[in-house]
């Protein structure tokens, strides 16, 4: 043991004298694991929501009973079933506006809650009097108190003018619903005796067939593994997974470099020990638990870095997350003991993957191997064409992909294969091109320059491949969001066609405030509008009512559209389909849709589809009239207006100030636009956080291969300053080098970048989100990128060149002198 | 028995108790997909204290004999005894223990540790073998003209310097036997000479055997016995 530990303090003295080098393998070890940490982090907190949110009172993880047609169904059903041993359970659903705040009601019945179901029996065991016995308990998330502004044990009302029972924090309650008694809900919701499903727990016996007790009115829902907000999420978890596990990767580029020039410069000292008595189990073993000790270290610090990272960006994470799909996700961290031990073990498996060339090249090293400094940068030319053909396969396996791939993980699994392929085509591309240069060059300085830029080639093509990869996604995701950002406000012009929008507090405060507007002369019409939910294939859908105006017809972003459609969704048997609801239910322009309403089906024809960005529901759009007749719940309290731009400050002020509307009831058009804007930009703050991560930690990379070239690079320079050669002129000309592979590498990475994001928008998108965006190049962003990474590069050649210009001569004669 | 068997083993002082014993050792390397036979049949024997120096022209298997010798390579055919050890027999791990127990190394380059300074590199093989006696490291410092030196480290050395901690180091735990490749070869005249000085008169204070190869027939001399070898065998 204390022969072990002799070793590992002659191993660790070499980083005591190369503290820089030390310094680049912990940021490699800390950048990787923190980012990948980071994300984790983040995707955990967001799946341990959609569990909590899933397990409210039975989500789709508990089996349950639906009427096949309709939204609801009679409450007799439910004690026919209970009476014929069925241990059922009745949830009654419904939305309720508070404060002009649309929120999901639950009505339950907590004495026949099976125990099985998500967190109920918590619920019900303490306070099960309080919450039944009137006045009754409204049982409220932490967050959505704060969200309605209202204290615990107040009573709000609704929009109907009824009021809730007292409101009661309940903290494993997933924000944005509200839980009462179905009694209660059942008044609130004005739907007497009726339910909208049955949970099923488990039976004690075997009961009797559903259907010899209801026939055909109720149908099995079986419980799945993955709930709808899951299936939905799963490709902005596997996005930042996939941006989480490319920092991981640069990150260990930097390890791998600095880890093979520490092997390098100890080779020496590993053959000493040998010579004096270490054996090389002792040696081996001791640069392993050396390995493994650096990389616990730097794991734990990596830890605390990726809770900040993933801290800081889970407000917006949660924001877009919101956006996006209408999930609920607390906004601060919570991390469980799996977060800490998988950290640290991703770390230590990281470092022992990327030190596991010069890891074998120790063990296998004989005793009397004659010292090869640097050899480990002359990679053999067979290398390249090895990686060459490896990078064909890659590219073979994309194209697969993308002919045959229909699922999103194919997707993803393109970008991933054309990344890596290029990656690996990437050094054998730089090459052919130095090569070029060296055969076109004449003059002797030239020569040298292209002859040892391909010398310098082999040492610097990780770090370089890091710089192509991190680049090509800053260049596809940055013009995706691009495009995106311009395509969604060209979408906003078209579907904010009022110049006011109104949200009354309930629909006696709308009809006041229409009544009210019909005398104000500034007012040129009154757009009313309506919402209502259903479902339709199992799917949520949203109702969205349309008035028949001209603006509409003129500025409603339809893609497809029958002749005559706004004429036919007049009558009220037609809808347009937003572009991700006719995808996932493979509905197109001519087909037929039924939809379940109060009244029994509704049919309507498919006469347009329309761009509907940042929806997670897929929506209908129908006649506002129409949806009243068939929806007669539906709250009539949007209301839009046109106006003269003049007048509207006024309009807004005098509405303000004849109905006591806030700030959030009342808003012009440029008010609704830029809120919606903002949210789009958080929506990606995110994702630019990530791509600015990523491009970090490739100039990290960069510089830790630059400075371990710069080590090596004393023998190539030292003749040439012999020969007369000033040393700032060397360190020019290192500089040149370095930036010519890096705009090399970055013009590489454009095209590169262009495909990614093809990917993204044709095929990642559509898959994702069910909406597919027109293709924009943005030249000027491109050259900005690329200009980014040029300063990045030069920022990480600028040191290793700086102490070659200050070098003093001695440490270059020392070249020639036998002692080195 | 052959001449150079003979020439080797009898000029080895009567009674005196044989330290190291090579009989028919070969080694043959390949190179270019051509065997080159390095050492073709080597017999030597070496008593205890006696200090012996090994000529011969480039390649002619010097080096690879005392690498055998050490247990850093190991050979085709033949045997080595050292003491009561065949070291011909012994796998990589006891060929390890036997170095950091009994025999001392130097060679040309010096190869002390960059990163450690003169104290710790003078030191170090002495506590891997779990020996180190620091009243007998005092003594190497203050014989090796080493005391203002202890805290520099091996690149602020000369080579003079580098070599004396090198032998130091060897001589550390008190070995047996102390191989020394070409030790002088990176020293002006004078230092080497110096330095020859310095390690005949630790070995005699250790008492242990002393194999040297150089090309210098002057120090080859001042050693108790000379061996040549040539073309893979004593001449």
């Amino acid at each position: 043991m204390k022969r072990a530990l002799w070793v590992l303090a002659v191993l660790l003295s070499h980083w005591r004298r190369h503290r820089m080098q030390f310094a680049t393998l912990l940021i490699g070890l800390i950048a990787a694991t923190a980012l990948w940490s980071g994300v984790q982090a983040i995707n955990q907190q967001a799946r341990s929501a959609y569990d909590r949110a899933a397990a409210t009172f039975g989500g789709v993880r508990t089996a349950t009973l639906v009427a096949p047609d309709t939204a609801t169904f009679p409450q007799e059903l439910f004690i026919k079933l209970r009476r014929a041993g069925w241990p059922v359970s009745p949830v009654l659903e419904g939305r309720v506006q508070i404060n002009g705040r649309s929120i999901r009601l639950l009505g339950i019945e907590p004495v026949t809650l099976p125990v099985d179901v998500g967190n109920a029996p918590r619920l019900g065991a303490a306070d099960l009097g309080t919450f039944v016995a009137a006045p009754g308990q409204t049982l409220v998330a932490r967050e959505t108190l704060a969200d309605l502004h209202e204290g615990e044990g107040a009573a709000p009302s609704i929009s109907s003018g009824a009021r809730l029972p007292p409101l009661h924090v309940q903290p494993q309650l997933v924000p944005d619903v509200l839980v009462v008694d179905i009694g209660v809900a059942q008044r609130l919701l004005n739907k007497p005796n009726q339910v909208s499903r049955l949970l099923i727990g488990k039976a004690r016996g075997k009961p009797a067939a559903l259907q010899s007790i209801v026939g055909d009115q109720l149908q099995l829902i079986e419980p799945t593994a993955e709930t709808e907000l899951e299936r939905l999420t799963d490709s902005f978890h596997l996005n930042l997974t996939a941006f989480g596990l490319l920092s991981f990767f640069v990150g260990l580029f930097i390890v791998n470099s600095a880890v093979g020039l520490a092997f390098e410069q100890r080779l020496p000292m590993l053959r000493t020990l040998r010579a004096c008595g270490a054996s090389a189990r002792l040696v081996n073993t001791v640069l392993v638990v050396e390995l493994v000790a650096l990389a616990l270290v730097a794991g734990l610090i990596g830890l605390v870095c990726g809770y900040v990272i993933a801290a800081a960006l889970l407000p917006d994470v949660a924001a877009s997350l919101r956006g996006l799909y209408g999930a609920q996700i607390p906004g601060h961290l919570t991390l469980r003991p799996e977060w800490w031990l998988a950290g640290v073990g991703i770390s230590v498996l990281g470092a022992i993957v990327a030190a596991a060339t010069s890891l074998i090249k120790a063990i296998r090293m004989p005793v009397l191997a004659t010292a090869q400094p640097r050899a480990w940068q002359q990679r053999q030319r067979r290398w390249l064409i090895l990686q060459s053909l490896a990078a064909c396969a890659v590219f073979a396996v994309a194209s697969l992909l993308l002919f045959y791939g229909q699922s999103l993980i194919a997707g993803f699994g393109l970008l991933a294969a054309l990344m890596l392929g290029a990656a690996l085509i990437l050094p054998a591309f730089l090459e052919i091109l130095l090569l070029t240069g060296q055969r076109l060059a004449r003059r002797p300085l030239a020569m040298w320059f292209w002859a040892d830029s391909r010398q310098q080639l082999s040492g610097l093509s990780l770090a370089l491949m890091a710089l192509l990869l991190a680049l090509s996604v800053n260049v596809g995701v940055s013009t995706m969001v691009e495009t995106f950002s311009r395509t969604f406000v060209g979408w906003l012009d078209g579907r904010l066609a009022a110049d006011v929008y109104i949200s009354a507090a309930d629909n006696a405060q709308g009809a006041a405030i229409r009544n009210w507007l019909k005398d104000r002369s500034e007012v040129q019409a009154i757009l009313s509008g309506g919402r209502a939910e259903t479902q339709v294939q199992g799917q949520p859908v949203e109702l969205l009512g349309l008035p028949d105006h001209p603006l509409y017809r003129e500025r409603w972003p339809l893609l497809e559209t029958a002749p005559r459609a706004w004429t036919q969704l007049v009558p009220g048997n037609a809808a347009f389909i937003s572009e991700q609801l006719s995808r996932r239910l493979n509905i197109r322009v001519g087909d037929v849709i039924e939809v379940p309403a109060p009244g029994g089906a509704w049919e309507l024809d498919i006469v347009g589809i329309y761009a509907d960005y940042g929806n997670p529901k897929g929506q209908l759009a129908v006649n506002v009239a129409a949806l009243i007749r068939q929806f007669p719940q539906t709250p009539q309290t949007r209301i839009g207006l046109i106006v003269s731009r003049d007048n509207i400050p006024g309009l807004i002020a005098a509405l303000q100030k004849q109905f006591a509307l806030d700030d959030r009831a009342v808003a012009d058009q440029a008010t609704v636009k830029a809120e919606s804007i903002r949210i789009f930009n958080r929506t990606f703050a995110v994702t630019s956080a990530l791509n600015a991560f990523t491009l970090g930690v490739a100039g990290i990379a960069l510089l830790t291969s630059l400075l371990t070239l710069a080590n090596s690079r004393l023998p190539q320079l030292a003749p040439l300053w012999a020969i007369g050669i000033t040393r700032p002129r060397l360190a020019a000309i290192e500089l040149t080098k370095t930036l010519a592979v890096a705009l090399f590498t970055s013009l590489l990475a454009v095209p590169l970048g262009l495909l990614v994001a093809w990917c993204l928008i044709a095929i990642v998108n559509v898959k994702a989100f069910g909406w597919r965006l027109p293709f924009h190049v943005f030249p000027l962003q491109l050259v900005e990128l690329v200009a980014v990474a040029l300063v990045a590069s030069l920022l990480a050649a600028l040191l290793p060149v700086l102490r070659l210009a200050r070098m003093q001569p001695s440490s270059l004669v020392k070249v020639f002198a036998n002692e080195r | 028995m052959a001449p150079s068997v003979l020439r080797s083993v009898e000029l080895i002082p009567s009674g005196a108790q044989i330290l190291l014993s090579i009989r028919n050792l070969s080694k043959t390397f390949t190179s270019a997909d051509e065997p080159v036979h390095v050492l073709r049949g080597v017999d030597l024997d070496l008593a205890g204290g006696e200090r012996v120096a090994l000529t011969g022209e480039s390649g002619s298997g010097k080096s690879t004999l005392l690498h055998l010798i050490a247990g850093l390579d190991a050979a085709d055919g033949g045997t080595i005894r050292l003491e009561d050890t065949e070291v011909t027999r012994l796998a990589d791990a006891g060929r390890a223990e036997l170095r950091r127990d009994r025999i001392g190394l130097v060679f040309q380059q010096f190869n002390l540790i960059p990163s450690l300074s003169v104290a710790d590199n003078l030191a170090f093989q002495a506590r891997i073998a779990g020996r180190h006696e620091a009243a007998w490291t005092r003594e190497l410092v203050e014989r090796l003209g080493l005391g203002g030196l202890l805290k520099r480290y091996p690149e602020q050395l000369s080579g003079g310097q580098q070599q004396r901690v090198a032998i130091g180091r060897a001589l550390a735990t008190r070995p047996s036997l102390l191989l020394a490749d070409e030790p002088t070869g990176n020293l002006d005249e004078a230092t080497a000479d110096e330095v020859l000085a310095l390690t005949r008169d630790l070995v005699a204070r250790t008492g242990c055997g002393f194999l040297m190869v150089t090309h210098s027939l002057h120090l080859a001399g001042t050693l108790d016995r000379h061996i040549v070898l040539h073309a893979g065998r004593i001449a």
